[in-house]
């Protein structure tokens, strides 16, 4: 007699089949309109979701088997590098700058995509789309948990890292992150996924991470290292559900092309004036620097970009509008920003500092054609005005964009010596920008950006604090003397030669 | 083009003049002077003569500059909107017709020690 056997174990395909796909339904009490109300308003037309390939063909069982074991490994690192006095093994307190910009900046808006992910998730109707949302909404909430507990133990030591959460909400430079990712929050889901999972995380987070966490390698900071390789799997998998979602979007309708292009045009920007943040942080904040950022840049986005642009050339893709602007911009972001933090070093939760001779001459030879020439006679008056015990500082508050929210301090594309203003008057009321893509962005949609909260503006209404510097330092949680100024003398600086001292001499007190 | 949206969704300016209590942003910048990295934001009142803002407020702001000691205000040229503009500086804001969020840019062509 025949009998059935019961298979002990599915094989792949059928367990893909059962776990993701076969969990969607068609519904029959509500119009599947309904059941998806943020599906088409955006204009991006989907004929056959089930046309959507999974590249990594990932089942829940398994992804949770695979971020246990990361995580195991994750924080058994973590937990020697707390009982080894890890935070020593840096090259130079000065690092720890790039560490509290990262922590403020960039691990809130992991956070972000979290929440992006998990709503894009419940808003595609396709189900190979959902659980793929679903994964990386649980990615990034565990980047977010792993940099934070991570960072937490140079926090333990050092001033700067206490009110991450606060600050992200109220610091003036963290409006341009914060402004970024609520931007991609609150466009659709189709938007944000361009906006976040391919703009971001496929065109630009290799410029993020591997600069970033070669620059924590090199300057033995194993925590981040750490957080680093923990997250870096799950970052090639983010990459590729950006580029086949894109991909996706285009074979779908050829009517999708030019809403797709716009959004490229857009976040390719955004992500641009927020990665010259990173810019700064590897041009100066590294004692130990890997690469230059123009280096970085050259490699990351002008290399492998032009490569990209010319794989989806063939669905009617172009590089984005501001490519050619970023290009002239790379010799000179990094130093325009680091000139602003050094002279606005009261107001930012880290330290700022003036580079040392050998560190400008490093510079010199990374930017021939541009440090010499416009930032280094900068760096060296106020290594002047420093050493005459007059130390520069600007106590001007800085004009903002309306869109990135930065501190308008790029210059011309063709002019380096002058600042590039642009304005434009909206419904009786004038906006600024820091750029022509900037103004772009706000013209195409202003509702978005008229109701943008703009840090500096804030003040002279009077709400951040109610008025006055030391009323505003309280609000943002800025300890005055601490958490800011220069590194040259600071709490930082004295504590950590101190304990380094004890640590590998007899000299510590 | 409007915000691609659901339902009707409004301007909604947040910076609007009345928030200002009376005073009005006013956004200055030095032409070719980057010693400062962005062009300032402050705060006047439209009826403050614009020279009495000038030297309590912007002078001071822009004092380490190797320059700032030779700014005759009554000799600069002044720009708004990327048009040249005459500023009776004698006068008040409002008198010159200068708005709210208005970005006056002054040039002192031939003065540029740190950034020529």
């Amino acid at each position: 007699m025949d009998m059935k056997v019961q298979k002990a174990k599915l094989g792949l395909k059928e367990k893909y089949r059962l776990m993701t796909r076969d969990l969607g339904w068609t519904p029959s009490y509500q119009p599947h309109e309904k059941l998806y109300p943020y599906a088409a308003y955006e204009g991006i037309v989907i004929h056959d979701w089930d046309k959507w390939e999974d590249p990594f063909r990932l089942t829940m069982d398994a992804y949770w088997k695979y971020q246990a074991e990361k995580d195991r490994k994750f924080y058994a690192i973590i937990d020697a590098h707390a009982q080894n006095n890890g935070h020593l093994n840096i090259t130079d307190a000065r690092y720890l700058s790039a560490l509290k910009i990262f922590l403020q900046a960039i691990s809130p808006g992991e956070y972000c995509a979290h929440k992006g992910f998990a709503r894009a998730g419940r808003e595609f109707p396709g189900v190979g789309t959902q659980v793929a949302c679903q994964m990386q909404s649980i990615d990034e909430l565990r980047h977010a948990q792993t940099q934070i507990h991570a960072l937490s133990s140079y926090n333990r030591y050092y001033d700067g890292f206490h009110a991450f959460i606060q600050m992200r909400d109220r610091m003036w430079y963290n409006s341009v992150p914060r402004s970024f990712f609520d931007d991609a929050m609150t466009g659709g889901p189709f938007e944000f996924m361009v906006a976040i999972g391919f703009s971001f995380e496929y065109v630009l987070t290799n410029l993020l991470f591997v600069p970033f966490m070669s620059g924590a390698a090199y300057n033995g900071d194993m925590a981040t290292v750490t957080f680093g390789f923990s997250a870096q799997s799950d970052e090639a998998r983010h990459m590729t559900l950006g580029l086949e979602c894109i991909k996706f979007i285009l074979e779908q309708d050829p009517a999708n092309l030019p809403i797709v292009q716009r959004w490229l045009d857009k976040w390719f920007w955004r992500g641009l004036r927020l990665l010259s943040l990173v810019g700064t942080m590897m041009d100066y904040m590294l004692p130990k620097r890997v690469m230059s950022w123009a280096e970085a840049w050259e490699i990351y986005a002008e290399d492998n970009g032009s490569a990209l642009f010319k794989d989806l050339a063939r669905y009617g893709i172009r590089p984005p509008k501001g490519w050619k602007d970023a290009a002239k911009a790379r010799d000179h972001i990094s130093h325009q920003f680091m000139l602003a933090f050094y002279q606005w070093s009261f107001g930012t939760a880290f330290h700022g500092w003036i580079p040392s001779e050998a560190d400008l001459d490093w510079l010199s030879s990374k930017y021939p054609e541009t440090f010499d020439r416009h930032y280094r006679p900068r760096w060296d008056y106020f290594k002047k005005l420093a050493d005459a015990g007059t130390q520069f500082r600007n106590v001007g508050l800085a004009k903002l964009c309306q869109c990135c929210q930065m501190p308008c301090v790029f210059t011309e594309p063709d002019d380096p010596t002058l600042l590039c203003h642009r304005e434009r008057v909206i419904d009786g009321h004038r906006y600024h920008f820091c750029s022509d893509h900037c103004r772009e962005i706000v013209e195409h949609e202003p509702e978005k950006y008229v109701q943008a909260w703009m840090p500096m503006n804030q003040l002279f209404q009077g709400t951040s604090g109610g008025g006055g510097i030391e009323n505003w330092m309280r609000w943002v949680n800025l300890v005055d003397g601490k958490d800011n100024g220069d590194f040259v003398g600071s709490r930082d600086q004295r504590n950590f030669a101190a304990w380094r001292g004890m640590a590998t001499s007899n000299n510590g007190t | 083009m409007a915000v691609v949206a659901l339902k009707p969704y409004p301007l909604r300016p947040v910076d609007g003049i009345e928030h200002y209590h009376g005073d009005q942003l006013v956004y200055w910048s030095w032409d070719h002077h980057l010693m400062f990295a962005a062009p300032f934001i402050t705060c006047p009142s439209p009826s403050t003569r614009v020279v009495d803002f000038l030297e309590a407020t912007i002078r001071p702001l822009i004092a380490a500059d190797p320059d700032a000691d030779r700014v005759d205000w009554t000799c600069v040229e002044w720009i708004r909107d990327h048009e040249p503009i005459a500023i009776d500086v004698g006068k008040s804001f409002s008198e010159n017709g200068i708005g709210h969020k208005d970005l006056l840019r002054f040039r002192t062509p031939g003065m540029n020690t740190l950034c020529g």
